[in-house]
């Protein structure tokens, strides 16, 4: 069955309710300085970003596809071109691209020029090892779960590390066998 | 220690122009977001004082922020002096940037000549959010309570700031009244100032 064409990002972004992202990306600001402070350790604030981002995404692919009107994507390739030209223009107002396939067509790096999280953002010398923007990371990998889709998500490039974009690389690690009862509805 | 070193423009942000601030998210991601902040200070507090407490203290930084940019984008790198105008500035500007509307009404108290209330009908971080009966007057807005703290204190106008749920005849929605309780010491200059 051919897929239904699925809305453009802009479209759905221009036909949602939206926000300033400047309060977007002082109220974030606001949970990282947080976290920094009860946590003390960059790598215990890691893994907690990826966590709150994970709770997002497993959230947030109800919306995403209530709106979208993206269908079952045949492969993984689809899959990311949907991430990056769909859900983060829908969410965040911003487009990324994709590239690095390897041969077997199940890693990839989104890149991202434009991320609204780190505007005003300076990374001091002693959270170097921080990755500011890790609840991103979570959001896809939860995302991608709640559609059978078991990956990794990892920081390759940082603007705030000092590198010209941002690179995500997702791997894909398993497609979960869906499990009776199917709730497949086509 | 990656990234050390390189020098590129966009290494310092204040090299870097200031935005306009035209740029927008979806509501659903701020909503999103704000629902992981309050979840996760949930897991660190054991009562609801604590709760609102570190709501506010999250708001307070984002008010901090708020009033620096706003005082070089919109008023000329001008900050406000008096006390009447440091409250429209927040009913107006504060909320308009952030809220993208000015806000319902800008009271002083009747009781208090210290006491000033902000009221919003539909207050953002309210809109998602319904509060457990056991919970009882917990109120999300006081994260907003912090950013208007945080605008205050900064501009040097000392404040204890409060969320309040408000019932409104009629309607099923109370609405969110943000209430300012200045320090004497404000009162004092303001009375000397004339």
């Amino acid at each position: 069955m051919a897929p239904v064409a699925p809305k453009s990002g802009d479209a759905i972004f221009a036909s949602v309710d939206r926000v300033n992202a400047e309060l977007f990306t002082l109220t974030y600001g606001a949970i990282v300085r947080q976290l920094l402070t009860d946590l003390e350790e960059v790598d215990e604030v890691n893994k907690q970003l990826d966590q709150m981002g994970y709770n997002i995404g497993v959230r947030l692919v109800d919306e995403f596809l209530a709106k979208s009107n993206v269908n079952r994507c045949v492969d993984f390739r689809e899959t990311a071109e949907v991430i990056a030209k769909v859900g983060f223009k829908m969410f965040l107002g911003v487009t990324a691209s994709v590239t690095n396939w390897d041969a077997e067509g199940t890693t990839c790096s989104i890149i991202l020029e434009d991320n609204p999280l780190v505007d005003f953002v300076e990374l001091p010398d002693t959270c170097q090892g921080l990755y500011y923007c890790n609840i991103l990371s979570g959001v896809i990998r939860g995302a991608l779960e709640m559609v059978s889709m078991k990956t990794e998500v990892t920081w390759l490039r940082d603007m705030l590390r000092g590198d010209d974009v941002f690179e995500l690389q997702v791997k894909l690690l398993k497609q979960v066998p869906e499990e009776y009862p199917y709730k497949d509805d086509e | 220690m990656i990234g050390v070193g390189k020098i590129k423009p966009y290494t310092n942000v204040l090299d870097r122009p200031l935005s306009k601030g035209k740029q927008e998210v979806s509501l659903s991601a701020f909503a999103f977001l704000f629902s992981e902040l309050v979840q996760y200070n949930q897991t660190q507090v054991d009562n609801i004082a604590e709760l609102e407490r570190r709501l506010e203290d999250a708001g307070y930084a984002v008010g901090a922020r708020v009033l620096e940019l706003l005082c070089h984008r919109e008023k000329g790198n001008r900050r406000e002096t008096r006390l009447l105008g440091i409250l429209s500035f927040i009913h107006s500007t504060v909320w308009k940037v952030l809220f993208g509307k000015v806000a319902d009404s800008l009271e002083k108290g009747t009781e208090h000549e210290d006491e000033y209330m902000i009221s919003e009908k539909e207050l953002l971080v309210n809109r998602f959010i319904s509060i457990p009966k056991d919970m009882g007057a917990f109120n999300c807005g006081a994260f907003v309570a912090g950013i208007v703290k945080g605008v205050l204190d900064n501009a040097g106008f000392p404040a204890v700031v409060t969320a309040h749920f408000v019932p409104v005849d009629g309607q099923q929605r109370p609405r969110t009244t943000i209430l300012i309780k200045f320090a004497e010491e404000v009162l004092q200059r303001e009375a000397r100032l004339g």
